[in-house]
């Protein structure tokens, strides 16, 4: 274990009750200072996990370690962790300056201090001016920012934000990311940002948690993520792709819509059986003898920066395609697409097995 | 389509008018009136009398008794009737009682704490001599308190049931306590529903009469026994209504005292 590692999940289980088991086997260490998300569909964990480290639930089986310390038993107000709610959690009674300063007051900290640090906060979230303000006079974007505030002015070593930008327009929200990664950056603290948002996920994140039921599908920077994805689970949630059926002939060598194409990934059986991945902005439009397969234009959207078109081969995989020029529909095209853009994915090869294989045939080159 | 705001209303105005207004016109009419049916103003010269002033500092002290007791004992148990899985089934569980007629309860007490009654036979079994429940302050208090338990626990329940559960995870996030946490955060939610709870308590335990009859004996005179001795007894209804016309502007003070305040500042 690093010695700069401040989170460390082992093994971590949580059931609610006997039959349904929200977390199977959770394990993770996350280091000191950076950026790390939590990304998967709606009910596979993400909370619950958020839940499990500040301190409001304690696993059912598995450790929890904060700076080393074993933490299963800690409760919640006595975690150097602070948390933004997913429902934003502000106290109705109290003003902003008031919800802001509840961390500081119950630490005892002084007056002046209180009001500087209040201060700073808010500004920060570009709130200044807004401490007298009642938390019903706010909107729902400047509720979450508040809630933002709240946590980062008691400066913990561990920041929760539990999808803290959902209820944002999305210029606001973008601006927010920035100035999130920002903050992050500059206070070095250490942040665990969930989303099922896969482009913020991207944007933001230093490393990626995929999680799916419960279990983390698997973990690495935003750009290993987009493209090694390990299954078709994590290929479809980040981002679309085109999964079609192949077969592995030999390293380098794959077959499939019926044509045998040289490619990037090896450490395979021969003639295993395997899925295809190939991005949707990896494929080219092109006339159907220049292309590698020929497929015929279905439907075409136009999603401002790129058109989408959806197409079908001769036996009938469906391609997307993202394409900066326009193509008619019904007609025949050609795609084209490069080695390097065709990523293989075994069936049911865990994330360890997977690692391993990539670290043996880069070896082997 | 034009809203005809008198033929609307006319209904509500008639029954206030006839309810409402008449009858407070008619005490303050009586309360100026003497024995004889002469205005005076003897009767309100007579209430700041030590015998009556005495009458409404003890009125205070048994309300404010009866109140706290009823809110010590209330707000726990709604807190923990919402941390039940069928909260809503306990909640009338605890509400049925208040439906029984106020008379058959308090006669029920009366064969409780009687002599032969089973306190009494419990006191015997632990080898003391049976003692003299009834009639006492303390039953007075007890009584008073078992009735109003279930008109302090709606409002406080509906006021906890309410609060969002996440801001008592935001508060312990903060730092806080449990202590701090119910301090600062659940009690200054739920003080509304407290404020109700006090309302239908300490105003309607001002003027009780009939308990302290015959659960207290008439050794508690309250201004509510006050009142019902001045008309049934004394026959003098001038002094009876200077009573209700004091006990009324009380209502309303405390009416004012627990009413709501604007949110914000510190907590
Ligand atoms: N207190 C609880 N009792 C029983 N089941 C619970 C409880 N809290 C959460 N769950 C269940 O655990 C699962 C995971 O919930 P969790 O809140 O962690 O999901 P999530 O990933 O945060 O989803 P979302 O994106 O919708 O917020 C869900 O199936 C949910 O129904
Ligand atoms: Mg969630």
């Amino acid at each position: 274990m690093a010695n700069d590692t401040i989170i460390r999940f082992d093994n971590v289980t949580k059931s609610y009750n006997s039959n349904t088991t929200v977390l199977k086997g959770v394990s993770f260490e996350l280091e000191r200072g950076k950026f790390y998300t939590l990304l998967g569909p709606s009910g596979c964990g993400k909370t619950t996990i958020l839940r499990i480290i500040a301190g409001f639930e304690a696993p059912t089986t598995g450790d929890v370690f904060i700076n080393s310390k074993r933490v299963n038993n800690v409760p919640a107000n006595e975690r150097q962790v602070n948390t933004v709610f997913q429902d934003y959690a502000l106290f109705p009674h109290l003003n902003v300056f008031e919800n802001v300063a509840f961390g500081l007051r119950i630490k005892k900290v002084k007056e002046a201090e209180i009001k500087a640090r209040v201060a700073e906060a808010l500004k920060f979230v570009n709130l200044a001016g807004y401490e007298n303000r009642e938390i019903t006079e706010m909107s729902g974007g400047q509720r979450q920012r508040v809630a933002i505030a709240r946590a980062i002015v008691n400066d913990p070593e561990v920041i929760l934000l539990d999808e803290p930008l959902s209820a944002l327009d999305l210029k606001l929200r973008t601006e927010m990311q920035y100035e999130l990664r920002e903050l992050q950056q500059r206070l070095g603290k250490t942040f665990i940002f969930v989303t099922h948002d896969q482009e913020e996920a991207l944007a933001m994140s230093d490393e990626i948690f995929v999680l799916n039921e419960g279990n983390i599908q698997q973990s690495g920077t935003p750009v290993d993520i987009y493209d090694e994805p390990i299954n078709r689970f994590v290929a479809d949630f980040i981002g679309e792709s085109n999964i079609v059926d192949g077969v592995m002939l030999e390293d380098y060598k794959v077959q499939f819509a019926g044509k045998v194409f040289d490619c990037v990934d090896g450490g395979m059986k021969q003639n295993e059986k395997i899925e295809v991945v190939i991005r949707p902005e990896d494929l080219h439009l092109t006339t159907p003898a220049a292309g590698k397969i020929t497929v015929r234009v279905d439907t075409q959207l136009f999603r401002g920066v790129h058109y989408e078109l959806s197409t079908y081969d001769k036996d009938g995989n469906e391609w997307l395609v993202h394409s900066l020029k326009q193509a008619e529909v019904g007609a025949q095209v050609g795609l084209d697409f490069d080695p390097e853009a065709i990523h293989i994915m075994r069936l049911n090869e865990t994330e360890e097995e997977f690692d391993a294989r990539i670290e043996a045939y880069t070896n082997e080159v | 389509m034009k809203f005809k705001p008198k033929a609307t209303f006319s209904p509500y105005l008639l029954w206030i008018v006839l309810f409402v207004i008449a009858p407070i016109g008619l005490i303050f009419y009586y309360s100026l009136l003497d024995l004889n049916g002469d205005f005076t103003l003897a009767n309100y010269r007579n209430f700041f009398t030590p015998a009556y002033l005495t009458m409404t500092l003890t009125s205070f002290w048994y309300a404010f008794l009866i109140t706290f007791f009823t809110l010590l004992i209330a707000y726990p148990t709604a807190y923990f009737l919402t941390k039940t899985k069928h909260k809503h089934l306990w909640l009338m569980l605890v509400i049925i009682p208040s439906w029984i007629n106020l008379l058959l309860k308090t006669y029920a007490f009366i064969g409780i704490f009687g002599l032969y009654g089973p306190v009494n036979a419990m006191i015997e079994v632990f080898g003391f001599d049976p003692t003299q429940i009834l009639f006492t302050d303390f039953s007075f208090v007890f009584v008073a308190v078992y009735i109003f338990i279930p008109f302090m626990i709606i409002p406080i329940f509906n006021a906890l049931d309410k609060m969002n559960p996440s801001l008592i995870y935001a508060a312990r996030d903060l730092g806080a306590s449990a202590f701090t946490t119910f301090r600062r955060v659940i009690f200054p939610l739920t003080i509304e529903g407290v404020k109700s709870g006090i309302q239908v308590t300490f105003i309607p335990a001002l003027s009780l009469f009939m308990i302290t009859r015959l659960i207290a004996g008439n050794k508690v005179i309250t201004l509510g026994t006050a009142i019902e001795q001045q008309f049934l007894v004394a026959q003098n209804w001038g002094m009876g209504s200077t009573i209700a016309v004091f006990l009324i502007l009380i209502m309303f003070a405390s009416m004012r005292l627990t009413r709501k305040k604007k949110r914000g500042g510190r907590a």
